[in-house]
């Protein structure tokens, strides 16, 4: 495991911000996927609220900086917004994870805390977001070889 | 906000109360914040799924510089958010949770769920939050789309009678 030499504080804070989420999506129901669904089914809208505060949160932090501040720390990065550029793979994609979002109840953040809360049946979903990522590569290599695809993600 | 204090006091939308989704969320974009702070990265969760298979895949796709770089905190990261999810069963809720909901809508959803998130550039957390959290038109146009297409199909789903 390198840290690609940003430093032992780089990965102190990985760890640490992991630990604040991880303990967010298990404390919020969001690892237990009868409580999304209990949403997309509309009968407890408590995910709004989630999504809600935590953007709120995220946002009025990416607002602070970009406003108050000027580079990180531990990483010289400057700090932007999270803007992605729009065309038809966010549509097209948008949608695909909608049905799979509706049909299992698990995204990958709360798949992984899924795990942590002892939920070894969630291991299916994770199998099948791994098949998933690998899939779309595979398909974006026969479809452009030689392009490794210059879109980004997180 | 306003919207949102209002949802938060009609009880009939809320049958198991609000407190947990508030703090939840708060501390899902809490984590998020740190890491930001220090480092200037918007952490996602969904590329994890991604730079992982360039430890075991040559596919280009995989190994572009900017997966092969990051694989690694990303790794840390998730095992982090695992972590953080058994450090809150310990401290309030020391049993063992599994799901009801079935293998086949667990394994269907997830490659899905893969596929989605990779080519629409993020998930819940990468476009939900982060995007969401600023402002962003792309973001906001996937998540329109990813939480209407859910609410569908879920329903859908619980109308065919499957259940859980």
């Amino acid at each position: 495991m390198s840290d690609g030499g940003r430093g032992p504080y780089f990965t102190l804070l990985i760890v640490a911000g992991g630990l604040i989420e991880g303990f967010g999506l298990a404390y919020s129901g969001m690892a237990r996927p009868e409580v999304v669904l209990d949403f997309l089914q509309l009968e407890d809208f408590g995910l709004l609220l989630v999504m809600g505060v935590a953007s709120i949160t995220a946002g009025l932090t990416f607002w602070g900086a970009t406003t108050f501040g000027d580079r990180a720390p531990l990483t010289g990065k400057s700090y932007t917004r999270r803007v992605k550029s729009m065309d038809r793979n966010v549509a097209v994609g948008g949608v695909v994870f909608g049905v799979g979002w509706g049909l299992s109840g698990i995204c990958p953040g709360a798949g992984y805390a899924s795990i942590g809360v002892g939920n070894y049946q969630i291991l299916w979903a994770m199998a099948g977001m791994f098949v998933g990522a690998y899939a779309q590569g595979y398909w974006r290599a026969l479809r452009a070889p030689g392009d490794a695809g210059s879109v980004t993600a997180d | 906000m306003t919207a949102l204090a209002q949802l938060a006091f009609a009880p009939e939308l809320f049958p198991n109360g609000v407190a947990q989704y508030l703090i939840g969320g708060f501390f899902v974009g809490f984590g998020i914040s740190v890491i930001y702070l220090g480092t200037g990265i918007i952490a996602g969760n969904s590329t994890f799924l991604e730079t992982s298979l360039s430890y075991v895949s040559k596919l280009p796709r995989f190994n572009i510089p900017r997966f092969v770089e990051s694989r690694d905190w990303r790794v840390l990261f998730t095992a982090s958010i695992i972590l953080g999810a058994v450090a809150y069963k310990a401290i309030f809720d020391p049993s063992i949770f599994v799901t009801e909901v079935q293998w086949w809508r667990l394994l269907g959803g997830g490659v899905l769920v893969g596929i989605g998130t990779r080519i629409g550039k993020g998930c819940t957390a990468g476009h939900g939050v982060c995007g969401v959290g600023s402002v962003s038109r792309t973001s906001l146009v996937n998540v329109a789309l990813f939480v209407g297409t859910a609410i569908v199909v879920a329903l859908g789903v619980a109308a065919m009678g499957v259940t859980p």
